[in-house]
């Protein structure tokens, strides 16, 4: 059994345009603040996720 | 057989007293009520025979017969892995999980209370059948079983009776605060909470305590996860968390403060009562899994010194 957070990330939600998408972890574009909060809220609703920010724009869903 | 029939029922009522005795339905709802209950009994009530007639079969020279004992030893042990099985089975459906160690714990603590029966009709019959060999009437015979069979069932709980929290170490209020999307208490950072609105429900609804052990060995056994995961769980269950499977966020975790080995935790109840939670800490068992003694090493000694 293990605690705490340890598995991959599953999706990336971000505004920067410059982020790529690699064909592992999808990426979800967002143009504002508040689309970006928005859509991370449904995508880890929809996966059970926990959703992650870097602090550089970007949010990143991590199924623990 | 109808000479044995007394000491044979006598110590069958003790050992089942026992277990009725060491049986208890709680908050933990562990063992389960009835199902868990019964089969429970079931059980003690086995061991208790086995327990009671291990002295009138060595009597009748039927030594074959103690061997029962080592498949009753057998027998109780598959108890261990039947508890261990059954929560293991229930663990995913646990909205805060009760962790591996803790399971453990459980588990072993029926095998013991099955053993602790063993011994209390053992001890009752030797106690009935020696007062019958220095010729003491038959009430005598049972009054001196019934005692020694008590004296033994309670010593036996106090030996058996876990530690609590609140014996090895302080458990105090702390302050929830955010660095960024950090969560942190009393300073430790806990996890990243990416949502705005997750980390405005933790500071409005959130309340958090920081464990203070008082020595190396308290600092050791707090630092073991299973330890900390029963907290944890505990305290989930006694005060009620706002959190659901797709609110991950909610999740309490207990972190340790590398500095000086405290644990902090927090988390979002239902109701947001600080002493409540400090109340439900104290009262968690310290785990014999857990348990570390590093003061009784040389090394642990003079570490703790320097520090």
């Amino acid at each position: 059994m293990d605690y705490g957070i340890k598995d991959s990330i599953i999706a990336i939600i971000t505004t920067d345009r410059s982020m790529i998408s690699t064909t592992t972890v999808p990426v979800f574009y967002a143009s504002t603040e508040e689309e970006k909060e928005r859509v991370a809220l449904l995508v880890s609703k929809v996966t059970t996720g926990m959703v992650h920010d870097l602090e550089n724009g970007s949010y990143v869903i991590v199924k623990h | 057989m109808i000479e044995f029939g007394i000491p044979i029922i006598v110590s069958l009522f003790m050992g089942l007293f026992a277990r009725i005795y060491m049986i208890r339905i709680d908050q933990r709802q562990y063992p389960s009520y009835p199902q868990g209950l019964i089969s429970h009994l079931t059980l003690g009530l086995i061991a208790s025979f086995l327990g009671s007639v291990a002295v009138p079969s060595l009597i009748n020279k039927e030594f074959g017969a103690v061997t029962f004992l080592a498949l009753a030893a057998q027998q109780f042990r598959d108890v261990r892995s039947m508890e261990r099985q059954s929560l293991d089975n229930i663990e995913p459906t646990e909205l805060v999980s009760r962790g591996m160690a803790y399971i453990e714990d459980i588990a072993k603590a029926f095998e013991a209370r099955n053993y602790m029966v063993i011994i209390t009709a053992l001890i009752t019959s030797c106690a009935i059948f020696s007062t019958k060999y220095m010729n003491f009437n038959i009430y005598i015979q049972v009054i001196s079983g019934i005692l020694s069979g008590s004296i033994i069932a309670i010593i036996l709980k106090g030996l058996l009776r876990r530690q609590l929290i609140m014996e090895i170490a302080n458990v105090n209020e702390a302050k929830i605060d955010f660095d960024g999307p950090i969560l942190k208490v009393n300073g430790v950072s806990i996890m990243n909470i990416g949502l705005k609105e997750s980390r405005e429900i933790y500071l409005k609804y959130g309340i958090a305590i920081e464990i203070v052990p008082n020595d190396s060995n308290a600092r050791a056994t707090l630092g073991n996860i299973g330890q900390r995961q029963a907290i944890v769980h505990n305290a989930a269950i006694q005060l009620g968390l706002k959190k659901d499977v797709d609110t991950p966020d909610f999740t309490p975790i207990a972190r340790r403060n590398l500095e000086n080995g405290n644990i902090v935790m927090a988390m979002v109840p239902m109701v947001s009562d600080t002493q409540l939670l400090v109340e439900s800490v104290k009262t968690t068992p310290v785990l014999e899994t857990s348990k570390r003694k590093p003061l009784q090493s040389k090394v642990g000694y003079k570490a703790s010194k320097e520090e």
